[in-house]
């Protein structure tokens, strides 16, 4: 259960996606000005990425390995990324409407997000087992989840400000986006104490 | 002449990184150091010239409902063959870039080009067109990590320096420094750039999979 918590929690505040590792800089950036669409679309990757790890991780256990075909591993995992997304795309829209309005804009986005790919594939690398994987995931898309909220809301401060005109637009949210990302540096050796260096 | 332009307009006017802000994600994550800067660009740079060209040749086969697809397929292609590749004659260089070798498929520069030059125009012309956008993105990757590394660890390619390599400022290499120089250096390309920033310069507008992902419909049918 212990293993579980540090998964978890690590991959929400230490090794955050976006603020660590840079996967999804682009929707971060882009999507980050308003709450309200910054949400939607954390919602929308955390359950991409469960469903992908879901789908992935088997494919990779039970058919790639056994057959010696763990070269195929990053086009067949970006097909099944792909496929999947549409799907699901398809049967919100048929079956529950409301989420598909809420997030639906959100998910053929995130087809080509390097977050999303890029936790499968770290999944296989860790050696992670599937209940592991599934919680890995899960605290990378929450972890995305807290950087995109948490980075809508510096950014709703930024707007009224005075900049200064080159800084105007990208740079000076790149600028905000590393302070954010100093923050999340304070995390570092929180587990390790709490857990007693696991 | 004009393929000269096709060449020159990737590494200055049209520069991927710093001035259309595309493929950030591996512009942050490997621009630590100038050698793994350079093996990213490189890397980079090969995929994009080959699925330029690949795609050119079939862009009267592929149809137009599927075309999206069809190039992640040849992209996600030849970035195994690379990744294999560098795996048996650079080993070291798969271990520094890690993860961020197989996510080249979800480059947005290659996807970017694919679909706005090489599916209209012919093989040699998107060829030299990948060239010079992978040269760009060389450049800007080789910029940023000059700049990381000499004040971040007080090297230049591995060799230290002298009077930076024990005063260097160590957070530079980490990621708050990534995005800290990302920021300044567009500040700095915007200042002596002839064109006022766009307040739309980055985000989904700007990106080359809106036509295909159909967010900007959605939002233009709001408006």
């Amino acid at each position: 259960m212990t293993k579980f918590i540090i998964i978890l929690l690590s991959a929400v505040f230490i090794n955050n996606y976006v603020l660590s590792r840079f996967l999804g800089i682009c929707p971060f950036l882009g999507v980050s000005k308003k709450l309200d669409s910054a949400t939607g679309m954390s919602l929308a990757v955390i359950f991409v990425m469960l469903m992908a790890t879901a789908v992935t991780f088997p494919i990779q256990k039970y058919l790639l390995d056994p057959n010696d075909l763990g070269y195929l591993q990053t086009i067949v995992f970006i097909l099944v990324i792909a496929a999947l997304v549409q799907l699901v795309e398809i049967v919100l829209k048929k079956y529950i409407p409301s989420l598909h309005k809420s997030l639906g804009v959100y998910l053929p986005l995130i087809t080509t997000n390097c977050a999303v790919l890029g936790v499968t594939i770290l999944n296989i690398d860790e050696g992670y087992n599937f209940a592991e994987a599934m919680v890995n995931a899960l605290g990378s898309g929450l972890g995305f989840f807290l950087a995109m909220v948490m980075f809508s809301g510096v950014r709703s401060t930024i707007e009224g400000n005075d900049i200064p005109e080159s800084f105007k637009g990208l740079p000076v949210t790149l600028i905000a986006a590393a302070i954010t990302s100093l923050s999340f540096m304070g995390f570092g050796g929180v587990i390790e104490n709490l857990f007693g260096g696991v | 002449m004009k393929a000269l332009n096709n060449f020159t307009k990737g590494i200055i006017k049209e520069n991927p990184v710093l001035v259309l802000v595309l493929g950030t994600c591996p512009t942050l994550a490997t621009s630590t150091s100038i050698i793994n800067a350079l093996g990213m660009g490189t890397a980079a740079t090969v995929v994009l010239v080959f699925s330029n060209m690949v795609i050119s040749a079939l862009r009267k086969v592929i149809p137009d409902k599927v075309r999206i697809p069809c190039y992640i397929v040849l992209i996600a292609g030849l970035v195994t063959m690379v990744q294999m590749l560098v795996k048996a004659f650079a080993p070291a260089l798969d271990e520094a870039l890690g993860i961020y070798l197989p996510l080249i498929v979800v480059n947005c520069i290659i996807l970017g080009r694919a679909e706005m030059f090489a599916s209209k125009n012919k093989i040699l012309a998107s060829a030299i067109d990948g060239f010079g956008m992978g040269v760009g993105f060389t450049f800007a990757l080789f910029l940023m990590a000059s700049v990381r590394e000499i004040f971040g660890s007080g090297t230049f390619a591995g060799y230290p320096l002298p009077v930076l390599s024990n005063h260097h400022i160590s957070i530079l290499t980490m990621a708050p420094g990534g995005f800290l120089v990302f920021g300044l250096l567009i500040a700095a390309v915007n200042r002596f750039s002839k064109h006022k920033p766009k307040k739309n310069d980055f985000g989904c507008d700007n990106c080359p999979q809106a036509e295909a992902c159909g967010k900007l419909k959605e939002e233009a049918a709001k408006k």
